[in-house]
């Protein structure tokens, strides 16, 4: 018999129960080289077996049928079959072998990356990545890549899907960087600045030993986001404390354009930012940040208008326009409309006399939505709460961390032991 | 000169309009255009009156104060108060200074400097002799004799670097603490001469530190230089305390540093600048010491009152006929500017306090200003948080706000709910990658 039919003979026999399924891993395991060498004729092979019962038999020849270099054509080909196994496949047999599922996963991304097609892997990679993790707070390898292609599909929505789980759990360092760093683009995309700037956070202060790109790129979206948001820098002196020591002493050295657009932000005077932003054009087109960098200018004007509100009761279209820099009261107009119509501030325009009457906040903290949302926001925090202890728990509890702490502590018990007899003289 | 006479100008019609008293006596107000540099100077000696005739002269050519006769007249009288000092290298300063304007008589002595310079020369070695000779026999108290007179020697000739070091030098041979406080009293002198107000301030801690009790007239000099100090550094409150608890037994004792009208006004000044209403009541007007100093400068106490019985436009009136002197003041020329926005800024927020409301046209009445500049000042306000109002630019009213306590703690709480959470969660997800760093590492060792 062909060594190949016995194999899917073999997967086909051994895809019920667990025990048969850890006896075939191992065969399977055995027979990966020669899978490979084999990998031009897999493809019929591949029609034997039926992705959902035997997934992992599936697997092991769907990696070995992608492994080499293919075509564009070929790949017109694969990427159906690789999409059917992901939406069919079995999740508690792919994660016996996670690489390879990862592997695959990952050529399917090259793939359609290749087709410039990135919305075909959207939806697979999100069934992928939810197959693949273990609880909603794992991080698979998988995520920053579901990440990716949602950027360039402008996939946003779905994106946020996977965005709004916390993470907790991570594998690779490298995975939570760029998870965090795609995932901030996708929030920036829909205004969500708040979630976005968090996002952005955890890559800037994530702790490593050496700077890395990601890293830096994360930190000048964060400068801009932040203006966007707050209408200031909050680190503009430093880093938190518990950012790596790498971060805090060179990072602002690669965003010197970003840092000064900062500085010339917090001046407050908006013909001085737009010079600023006129000779450094280039430089942030470089980054493709140039729109964030309008995003920032605009929201200068949104800030002074704001400022207004703190100061006054009425003021005329005429007299915001002057303050504020604008070139004429209907642009005024405009822009308060639009602050109206956001919920940033809270106004009524009279048109006959073009007087602004600005009001106060009408949240008065009193209706049934509020306290809803404030109780499931204790919630959240208990739950929190109860994690940090949990967390707490297990650290001391952690063979690593004693051994570490002990080592240090010994060495104090040294000292204390000393200390008298210093003293015994 | 035509400073002598003083001159009456008018009062503006309208005081204040929110205390309801129009009839209020219209004092004249003395306006003091022309510093009458003859009698400013007097309240001076030593080395002092020679610098700030040296700072007037300066000051009133380069800045829109003055006019030239008055820069002559102060060049003039700095050239004969040098000429009975000795100090050569302001002589040589001044007579640049002059440039031949005042005619023969003030030119550069060269026989005198001269002179001066070749007496000091030989006083020089003598002190030097004197103090080998002391330190050979070890006897601390000429040892410190010697080093006091280097001192007096380098201050009479303008060294101050030196005269400095040698009075610091003498501490080590100080025995008793009138010798301390002599000491401190040097020292202090020749820092404030130098700008080095640091030195003051520790001086001055030293020299209160002493066991012994001190005079008043001590304790009166030391409270103004510390007040001195703290002016320099910018913290008008503690300057205006330590001006305020100055004894009026100062007198003219000081006169080296400090005449008791200065004491007065700049402790008047930044006491109006920092204090609240309460304070300036109990601890400026009610303050029977530093009543004794107001006396002298009448526009000063005249202003502060006008400040407290809230006649703004009057006090602000004052301040500004002041401000032309008080900029050819040496010490407090730097500090004019900040202190009068800080008193102007009291005013106002001082103005809307006890209203709901208030018709802007009837508060730039009372401020002596227009309705859009004084919109401008409210507004620069109410972005710092000093007035809690808003602007009716409508109707031009001015509306107080009360903070609706309630909502603004709902909205802190919240806040602070979110920045908990987002904090907590981070942090978990580091402390995640730190473990991890830790097993990567395991994993390598194995």
């Amino acid at each position: 018999m062909d060594p190949m039919e016995a194999l899917v003979a073999q997967i086909q026999g051994l895809s019920s129960t667990p025990g048969d399924i850890a006896r075939l891993h191992i065969i399977l395991k055995q027979a990966d080289d020669s899978l490979r060498a084999e990998s031009t004729r897999l493809s019929p092979v591949l029609g034997q077996l039926a992705p959902s019962e035997h997934s992992l038999g599936f697997l092991y020849v769907l990696d070995a049928f992608t492994s080499g270099q293919i075509s564009k054509q070929q790949a017109e080909t694969s990427v159906p079959i690789i999409t059917g196994f992901i939406n069919a496949c079995n999740a508690e047999q792919i994660r016996l072998a996670p690489e390879k599922f990862v592997l695959v996963c990952k050529r399917l991304k090259d793939q359609v990356m290749m087709l410039e097609a990135p919305i075909r892997g959207v939806g697979p990679l999100l069934t992928a990545a939810r197959k693949l993790q273990l609880s909603t707070e794992h991080l698979t390898p998988l995520h920053s890549d579901f990440l990716m292609l949602c950027v360039l599909a402008k996939c946003y929505k779905t994106g946020l899907s996977i965005l709004e789980d916390d993470i907790f759990e991570v594998d690779q360092p490298r995975d939570l960087f760029l998870y965090c760093y795609y995932g901030g683009m996708i929030c920036i995309g829909l205004k969500r600045f708040q979630k976005a700037l968090d996002l952005l956070h955890n890559v800037v202060t994530a702790p490593m030993s050496t700077l890395n790109a990601i890293a830096v790129e994360a930190y000048k979206k964060y400068i801009l986001v932040s203006l966007i948001h707050h209408g200031q820098w909050q680190l503009s002196t430093s880093l938190p404390k518990y950012a790596s020591s790498v971060a805090q002493r060179s990072l602002k050295n690669f965003c010197q354009p970003y840092i000064e657009l900062a500085n010339s932000y917090g001046t407050e005077k908006i013909a001085e930012l737009e010079a600023y932003v006129q000779t450094n054009t280039e430089k942030f087109e470089n980054d493709n940040n140039l729109g964030l960098v309008k995003q920032v200018v605009l929201s200068m004007y949104k800030r002074n208008i704001q400022r207004l509100t703190q100061t006054y009761l009425t003021l005329s279209l005429q007299d915001i326009a002057n303050t504020v820099q604008l070139n004429s009261p209907k642009e005024a107009e405009m822009h308060v409309l639009q602050m109206i119509q956001d919920g940033e501030i809270y106004a009524t325009i009279n048109q006959r006399d073009g007087m602004v009457r600005f009001l106060e906040d009408p949240e008065q903290y009193k209706t049934c939505e509020m306290i809803e949302n404030i109780d499931s926001s204790i919630q959240r925090i208990m739950a929190l709460s109860r994690k940090l202890s949990a967390m707490d728990e297990q650290i001391s509890c952690d063979q690593l961390y004693l051994s570490k702490v002990g080592r240090e502590r010994q060495r104090y018990d040294f000292d204390d032991f000393d200390v008298p007899t210093k003293f015994n003289i | 000169m035509d400073a002598d006479d003083e001159t009456f100008a008018p009062i503006t019609d309208e005081v204040g309009t929110n205390g309801g008293d129009e009839q209020r006596s219209r004092r004249p107000i003395i306006s003091g255009d022309h510093l009458d540099i003859e009698a400013y100077a007097s309240l001076y000696s030593g080395r002092t009156k020679i610098m700030r005739l040296l700072f007037i002269a300066d000051h009133s050519s380069d800045e829109k104060v003055g006019n030239p006769s008055m820069n002559l007249e102060a060049l003039r009288m700095a050239y004969d108060e040098i000429k009975k000092g000795e100090n050569t290298q302001l002589m040589r300063e001044v007579a640049q200074k002059i440039n031949g304007r005042l005619g023969p008589s003030y030119e550069l002595d060269s026989a005198w400097c001269d002179a001066v310079d070749h007496r000091a020369e030989q006083k020089k070695e003598k002190l030097d002799n004197e103090l080998n000779a002391y330190r050979t026999n070890l006897i601390k108290e000429s040892i410190r004799m010697g080093y006091n007179d280097f001192g007096d020697f380098y201050y009479a000739h303008g060294q101050l670097g030196d005269a400095f070091k040698s009075y610091v030098r003498t501490r080590d041979y100080c025995t008793t603490s009138k010798h301390i406080v002599h000491m401190c009293m040097s020292v202090i002198l020749v820092s404030i001469e130098m700008g080095q107000f640091t030195h003051v301030t520790s001086y001055v801690n030293k020299a209160e530190q002493a066991p012994d009790a001190l005079d008043s007239i001590t304790i009166a000099k030391l409270r103004c230089a510390a007040g001195l100090a703290n002016l320099e550094a910018k913290k008008y409150k503690l300057a205006a305390r330590k001006f305020l608890e100055t004894n009026p037994e100062l007198g003219s004792h000081y006169s080296e540093v400090i005449a008791p009208q200065d004491v007065a006004t700049y402790g008047g000044l930044c006491a109006l600048a920092t204090f609240d209403r309460t304070e300036l009541k109990s601890k400026v007007i009610d303050n029977l010491n530093f009543r004794n100093f107001l006396e002298l400068v009448p526009e000063v106490r005249e202003l502060i009152n006008d400040f407290y019985s809230s006649h703004y436009a009057s006090c602000l009136e004052y301040l500004g006929n002041l401000k032309a002197n008080l900029l050819l003041d040496i010490h407090l020329h730097d500090h004019v500017e900040t202190l009068y926005d800080q008193i102007r800024h009291k005013a106002l927020i001082q103005y809307t306090l006890p209203f709901l409301s208030v018709d802007l046209s009837m508060m730039a009445n009372a401020f002596k200003t227009t309705v859009a500049e004084l919109q401008k000042e409210l507004e620069a306000l109410i972005t710092d948080n000093q007035i809690q109002a808003r602007i009716d630019s409508h109707n031009k009213i001015l509306y107080a706000r009360h903070a609706d306590q309630r909502n603004a703690t709902f909205q802190r709480v919240l806040e602070t709910g979110r920045e908990f959470d987002r904090d907590v969660r981070s942090m978990l997800l580091r402390s995640n990658l730190v473990k991890h760093d830790y097993n990567v590492r395991q994993f390598r060792k194995l």
